[in-house]
């Protein structure tokens, strides 16, 4: 048990080190500016969907759940507030995280953990091409620009699916909804709701590469990176979740 | 050009360099012969960096490279080129952006004089017009010959091959053999050949060293090695299984 603690301390520890370097080099030249669309692409658009879909379904869910609940405290009517608070704060930057983590993290970790097991990252090396910078920097920029773009619209489309409960099923006027979804929304909401996705994003990111790039033991070696990588960062953002909104409820 | 100085390296328990010392002159071709495991590709890996001693002191050039980091070996590698043992291609690029690669990423050539060098590279390998090709569609003597110009893209100074003969057809060796000289003649370039092949090593040698137990245990021209006495280095290259074959059959 100490044992494993202590491996997880020198995994983080080298992680960090691999963020300080994947940093340092980000505006070093060659700056692999079409590397980062390419993985803004992966990473952004094609996740829109699978986030959109997930989101909107939550949205509905809160609405219809807290709907009933709060009907009996004769709240129902600010079901509108609930439902864009939670997303907003929490669930929105969560699920997106989590989405991203298993898609995109999940592929970054295959694809560097296959370079790695079949010798292209040292040819990659051999040919005087740094693969932190290559293949880590630009991912790590991609990721962390497009989780908090993708969880705004995350929480766009949660609020677009209790709006559609709210006046199909609950009896709330589409305007009264709106009102109140964004009525009580404050800074600290926003903020929170922007700080958490950035952090995610860099995490998933570097959780990824770090598990790929030091992948060994051939194909079997990429399975188990692939699915080492969804499972350490979606423990890690739920850890830093809740971290983050404990320390910015302390400050604020 | 290339100094090795007492290099060790270890994995685990396992010693695979125990104080070895190389030597290589600038413009030479130097094989590099031992058995399976005996630590061949490791200390090529060392040469390039790709690897850290855990003792010992790499010299490129007169230059002590050992405690470099990875951006001054960037720089220290853009002087060199390796053929990896298994080739190493990108599998997600064509041919051409293999070959191409090292071109697109340190130079501001224009598309059009990359294509031709690419081309020209391709030809010099025997691959001509397989530009489009996905490495997958490759034969591995292909790809090892793609690997060959991938590696020459540049006009490295230093050239290492690991085993660029092995597992391939006697004729494709035998031009593999025949491209490993003409680089060397018409480039100049300083090689590192290892290779279990004693006929691909006796083609392409300049000097030959013998390694053993983690150390060199000898270095000399092709004559030299022939004449040697050393018992392993005798041994080594007597090929004494088909005789011990022989033996037994009888
Ligand atoms: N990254 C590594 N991790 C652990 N052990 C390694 C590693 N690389 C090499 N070894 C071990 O070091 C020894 C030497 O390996 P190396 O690849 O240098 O052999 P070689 O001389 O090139 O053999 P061959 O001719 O078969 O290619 C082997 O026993 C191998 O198991
Ligand atoms: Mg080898």
């Amino acid at each position: 048990m100490i044992d494993q603690f202590l491996r997880f301390l020198v995994h983080l520890y080298r992680i960090h080190g691999l963020l300080v370097r994947a940093v340092a080099s980000i505006f070093r030249r060659p700056l692999y500016l079409e590397t980062i669309l390419e993985q803004m692409d992966a990473v952004g658009v094609r996740s829109l969907t699978i986030v959109g879909l997930t989101s909107f379904f939550t949205g509905m869910v809160l609405a219809l759940q807290s709907g009933h609940e709060m009907a009996v405290y004769g709240a129902k009517m600010y079901v509108g507030t609930l439902v864009s608070l939670s997303l907003v704060r929490e669930l929105g930057p969560v699920l997106t995280a989590l989405v991203v983590a298993g898609r995109v993290g999940a592929g970054i970790a295959a694809e560097l953990g296959s370079m790695a097991v079949t010798e292209q990252i040292d040819a990659m090396r051999a040919l005087a091409t740094d693969p932190v910078k290559k293949l880590v920097s630009t991912r790590l920029v991609a990721t962390t620009l497009m989780l908090p773009i993708l969880t705004i619209m995350a929480d766009l489309f949660g609020i677009l699916g209790g709006w559609f409960i709210a006046i199909s099923n609950l009896g709330i006027p589409g305007s009264f909804y709106r009102r109140t979804a964004l009525y009580y929304l404050t800074f600290d909401d926003l903020f929170i709701g922007l700080v958490k996705p950035v952090v995610f994003g860099a995490v998933i990111a570097l959780v990824a590469c770090y598990i790929g790039l030091n992948t060994t033991g051939g194909t079997q070696g990429v399975g188990r990176s692939t699915t080492q990588s969804v499972v350490t960062s979606s423990i890690l953002i739920f850890l830093l979740d809740f971290v983050i909104t404990k320390l910015v409820l302390t400050v604020m | 050009m290339i100094r090795l100085k007492g290099i060790w390296k270890r994995f685990g328990e396992l010693e695979v360099l125990r104080g070895l010392d190389l030597e290589v002159q600038r413009g030479e071709t130097l094989v590099l012969l031992g058995r399976s495991g005996c630590g061949k590709s490791v200390t090529l890996r060392i040469i390039l960096g790709l690897l850290r001693p855990d003792a010992g002191r790499v010299y490129i050039d007169g230059t002590d490279v050992t405690d470099f980091d990875e951006r001054r070996w960037v720089e220290v590698r853009k002087r060199m080129g390796m053929v990896f043992q298994a080739s190493a291609l990108f599998d997600s690029l064509t041919v051409r952006d293999n070959v191409a690669y090292y071109l697109e990423e340190h130079t501001d050539l224009p598309e059009e004089r990359i294509d031709e060098i690419v081309a020209e590279r391709l030809e010099f390998v025997g691959l001509a017009g397989t530009e489009d090709m996905m490495p997958a569609q490759l034969s591995g003597g292909m790809r090892k010959r793609v690997a060959l110009a991938r590696a020459m893209a540049a006009n490295p100074e230093i050239l290492l091959y690991d085993e660029p003969t092995t597992g391939l057809d006697p004729i494709t060796a035998r031009t593999i053999n025949q491209l490993i000289r003409k680089t060397q003649e018409a480039y100049h370039v300083t090689s590192i050949v290892v290779t279990h092949e004693l006929d691909s090593a006796f083609a392409v040698a300049d000097r030959v060293a013998v390694m053993n137990g983690g150390e060199i245990i000898f270095v000399g021209t092709v004559d030299e090695v022939k004449a040697c006495e050393d018992p392993f280095v005798k041994d080594f290259l007597m090929g004494p299984t088909w005789q011990e074959g022989r033996a037994l059959t009888r």
